[in-house]
């Protein structure tokens, strides 16, 4: 306790002088004793102390907010702690990352989609001209209409093929687009 | 009992270990490292406090949560495990948002899907009146060739 001011939470807590360069002082204010008191429970005040000697003097702050973080996710879940944490955000990361190959499939398909239409309503060019004479241009004309049909079949079956992908896709998904969209995210403040 | 049959927490803290020792069995002697890191950061008495507040069942969890804990810790002294979540949290922010962007194309998209639809010019169909009647009827557009008449 230098110059009569108050001891630090730590001190307090631990019942002895706050030395003028007390480790903890600067973190650990007198004015927020349970800050302390959940760090010296999960951590232990010597191991506190220990890591935080160890560290350049512009890291402890942060230092100190991530234990305290640390700590009070233990105390919620003396079980997982942090941890519950990380294999909940591991899963909706997993499910966020299907969800987002499902959508990007799905714009291709409609851009197939799109693109087939295109030809399919296009009135063929042949249909508007003159009826062709028997003689010299029906040979023509039936081998375009043939290449086009072709070009339309192929189109259609791999759009087909494209669709049934997407369906299986979708009846395989565990949630729906929709879902995130519904459930904003929540950012649990880092500093509590 | 002999040091080869000591849990590693017995070992590195140098003392006997009983049969009911809390930490023989999630800290076997093949992997000392483990009770080494998470010793560093909680302490043998605070595991110890932590591991017999809780029923038996869940003690095996708790003693790989703490040690993942550990290793985040000395992977990053600054941060530890609030440095993975933070991570994460961002990943998922992102993804949110690249998720949220596809959707609205996918919305446009279906949009003009559906005006293209709508806009179709009506097709030329066969219902007869392209051939003129016995009696000259109405001319069209489309004569078909003579010979189909023979």
């Amino acid at each position: 306790m230098a110059g009569g001011s108050s001891p630090c939470a730590s001190c307090k807590l631990l019942r002895r002088r706050c030395a003028k360069d007390c480790i903890f002082a600067p973190y650990f204010p007198p004015d927020d004793p349970h800050k302390f008191a959940i760090v010296h429970k999960v951590f232990g005040a010597s191991n506190v102390s220990k890591m935080l000697q160890e560290l350049p003097l512009h890291q402890r702050a942060d230092a100190v907010s991530s234990l305290v973080y640390e700590a009070n996710a233990r105390m919620r879940d003396p079980v997982y702690g942090c941890v519950g944490a990380i294999s909940y955000l591991q899963n909706q990361v997993s499910q966020l990352q299907m969800q987002l190959a499902v959508a990007q499939a799905e714009i291709l398909c409609i851009e197939m989609q799109q693109q087939d239409q295109q030809h399919h309503h296009q009135p063929p060019p042949v249909m508007m001209l003159p009826p062709p004479s028997i003689s010299s241009s029906s040979s023509f004309h039936n081998q375009d209409i043939d290449h086009k049909s072709n070009f339309l079949l192929a189109t259609s079956s791999n759009f087909n093929n494209l669709q049934h992908y997407l369906n299986s896709t979708l009846a395989n998904s565990s949630s729906s687009t929709s879902h995130v969209m519904q459930d904003p995210l929540k950012r649990e403040s880092l500093w509590t | 009992m002999t040091s080869s049959s000591r849990c590693a927490a017995c070992r590195h803290l140098r003392k006997r270990c009983p049969s009911d020792c809390i930490f023989s069995p999630y800290f076997p002697s093949t992997n000392r490292k483990r009770f080494e890191d998470v010793h560093k950061i909680y302490g043998a008495s605070n595991i110890s406090k932590m591991l017999k507040d809780l029923p038996v069942h869940l003690r095996a969890d708790a003693a790989d949560s703490l040690c993942y804990e550990a290793y985040c810790r000395r992977k990053d002294p600054v941060y530890g495990s609030v440095g993975v979540i933070s991570v994460l949290q961002q990943q998922m922010y992102n993804l949110q948002t690249q998720l949220a962007q596809i959707q609205a194309e996918i919305a446009v998209a279906t949009a003009n899907n559906n005006n293209n639809n709508n806009q179709i010019p009506p097709q030329p169909y066969f219902d007869g009146s392209f051939f003129p009647d016995q009696n000259g009827g109405p001319a069209t557009s489309y004569d078909p060739p003579s010979t189909w008449f023979n």
